[in-house]
């Protein structure tokens, strides 16, 4: 049914119908308003079989979902930023376990300093945990992927978070279309488990493995991950025959045919950047946008083959590695190892710095032109940057930076970003 | 595609009022992307809310920075913040007050701008009466609606019953419709001043 509704509402109706046995989670700005909504629907008796389980913690969370999973049941959590650093062991332990749990990751910032707005770098922190990440533009794609999550993570026996963009997607009202309870059912069967503790045909789960078996299960992991690549788009045309519309797959081209300059980005942004290359494309810029969906397994070979044909891209990323540059960047650059491409790497958003339309234009028009260096910050203030450099040249006590540039930029309530 | 920025004070219903203006947007069959300004809300702290109705999908998910109109739910937060920041030379503005345009000194504001566009409504008593709560929101969303004509006020309605039931929505749908009368009468007047 087709609803004007906020993000969190929509993903948590969709979860209702993917029918979990159980719910668990901690509530963490962003994501606090799913789990309430869950919360809600599992306490009405709209959905049972269903245990909503209150923890105490993230690491709770992830550890009940982990004991459910293994006990056979379908099992769901969700959290942002440090919930997630703090379950992080248990992420690991999910996915070496091989337990099929779906996790929404509302996407914030990490601190410190502590920061509630949206990027990337939460659910980017855990890129080699072996859960794979598959990233949504809109509500109506959070809301399709959490479906889709469920079957292909029960079909490979491996964990999946579904990242959404907080508060951009979370908290944003927008057109979406819930699917029926019908269209749900005949898209995904039930829970059928490679592994269940089960009294009547015990078997233990998390043994202590050797130098002698160690590589082989993780080889297993990422061979999952490799078969993933192909049946994400196989999902993906399933999803579309009984759905109706295109959502998930591996990656999405926009405009790329003779394009010279591809942007590519994962989540939200694309919205943003798409309207930025209708406006560019209309004043006869050859330029194109590829939107990565599947961020773990990475589509190494699509992505080569989506960026070929063009001379340059620019990968726009709401990460950043520290002391290195790009995260996505750097799988981008794998992917087109030897071809002779031009990459760039933008880090914006940070923290949930606006990425707007006019800094995206100009961000492009250099791009294009190739005068952008190889790694740029979008919107960087380098005032506020090079006064604290010189402060810190200058004094040895040169006081915490975060209170130093908030002390230099004063009073920002009147700004609406 | 039309945008709208919405500014008060924790506690006045500020994102309330953006969503509900959203799904009356979309209960006329259009597009429409109501968000927070994402702030750490406190009672009382600034708010802002955002607003965009369109024909077509809405892709856009910067904040809005030249609003079509701008609403206000609370007066006080001129002298705080520049609340009109952006606003296009057509836009519309609808200010939660008692006080005229003039009487509030936003005169030099309307100067080469159309005046028909500018409005203000005492929504917060508007709230008191009808619902018994200084809430501001509902009363100027259908405001707007008769400021504006972007929205219609049977759509305003239909958002009331989808966010509030029993005495709560019959309440703000007596407040809504009394305000869109008030505005539609000031409305009226100025256009009579105007062809005096």
């Amino acid at each position: 049914m087709l609803k004007q509704t906020e993000g969190s509402k929509a993903v948590a109706e969709a979860i209702a119908l993917c029918r979990p046995e159980v719910i668990c989670a901690y509530p963490i700005s962003p994501q606090t308003h799913i789990v309430e909504a869950l919360g809600e629907i599992v306490k009405s008796g709209e959905l049972t079989p269903c245990e909503f389980i209150n923890v105490e913690s993230e690491f709770a969370a992830m550890s009940v979902a982990i004991g459910a999973s293994a006990a056979g049941a379908r099992s769901y959590t969700a959290t942002a930023s440090q919930g997630l650093l703090f379950m992080a062991e248990a992420v690991y332990n999910a996915s070496g376990l091989g337990l099929p749990i779906v996790m929404t990751v509302a996407n914030r910032a990490i601190g410190a300093p502590i920061n509630i707005w949206n990027d990337h770098s939460d659910s980017l922190s855990q890129r080699d945990s072996g859960w794979m990440q598959l990233f949504a533009e809109t509500n109506q794609e959070a809301v399709d992927l959490h479906i889709q999550a469920f079957r292909l993570a029960e079909e490979l026996s491996m964990p999946i978070m579904v990242c959404m963009d907080g508060f951009i997607l979370t908290h944003a009202f927008e057109r979406v279309d819930i699917p029926e309870q019908a269209q749900v059912d005949a898209y995904l069967p039930p829970f059928e488990p490679r592994q269940v503790l089960d009294p009547a045909a015990p078997v233990s789960i998390g043994a202590m493995v050797g130098p002698e078996a160690f590589m082989e299960v993780r080889y297993l992991a990422h061979a999952k991950q490799m078969q993933a690549i192909e049946r994400i788009p196989q999902l993906a045309a399933e999803f579309k025959e009984i759905f109706g519309r295109d959502s998930g797959g591996l990656l999405r081209s926009y405009c790329t045919e003779g394009a010279d300059t591809i942007i590519i980005a994962m989540g939200s942004v694309l919205g943003t950047i798409k309207d930025t290359v209708d406006e560019m494309r209309a004043e006869g810029h050859k330029i194109g946008v590829l939107g990565i969906i599947s961020y773990r397994p990475f589509p190494l070979e699509q992505v080569k083959a989506a960026l070929i044909n063009c001379r340059r891209f620019v990968v726009l990323e709401k990460s950043l590695a520290v002391g290195m540059g790009g995260i996505v960047a750097t799988d981008v650059r794998m992917a087109v190892t030897g071809t002779g491409l031009k990459g760039y790497t933008a880090i914006a958003g940070l923290g949930g710095r606006p990425i707007t339309k006019a800094s995206l234009h100009k961000l492009f028009r250099e791009a294009e032109a190739e005068t952008l260096p190889p790694v740029t910050f979008l919107d960087l203030d380098w005032i506020a940057v090079d006064k604290q450099l010189a402060r810190e040249k200058h004094t040895r006590r040169s006081g915490p930076v975060a209170e130093n540039i908030l002390h230099d930029k004063g009073i920002v309530s009147a700004k609406f970003g | 595609m039309f945008q709208i920025r919405v500014h008060g004070r924790g506690g006045q219903g500020v994102v309330t009022a953006a969503e509900m203006l959203s799904v009356a947007a979309f209960e006329e069959g259009r597009h429409a992307q109501a968000f927070p300004s994402f702030g750490s809300e406190r009672t009382g702290a600034p708010v802002v809310a955002f607003c965009r109705i369109s024909d077509k999908e809405i892709r856009l998910r910067e904040p809005i920075m030249e609003p079509d109109a701008i609403i206000i739910q609370d007066p006080t937060l001129l002298h705080q913040i520049d609340v009109f920041a952006g606003l296009k030379p057509d836009g519309y503005v609808l200010l939660n007050s008692h006080h005229s345009i003039e009487a509030l000194g936003l005169a030099e504001l309307v100067h080469g701008r159309q005046a028909e566009r500018f409005c203000t409504l005492p929504a917060t008593e508007l709230g008191l009466k009808h619902i018994g709560r200084p809430i501001p929101n509902v009363p100027l969303l259908a405001g707007f609606a008769a400021l504006s004509g972007i929205i219609h006020l049977e759509s305003v309605i239909l958002a009331i019953n989808e966010r509030f039931s029993g005495k709560i929505a019959a309440g703000n749908i007596a407040a809504a419709t009394e305000a869109y009368e008030q505005v539609q009468q000031q409305m009226k007047e100025l256009a009579n001043a105007k062809a005096d």
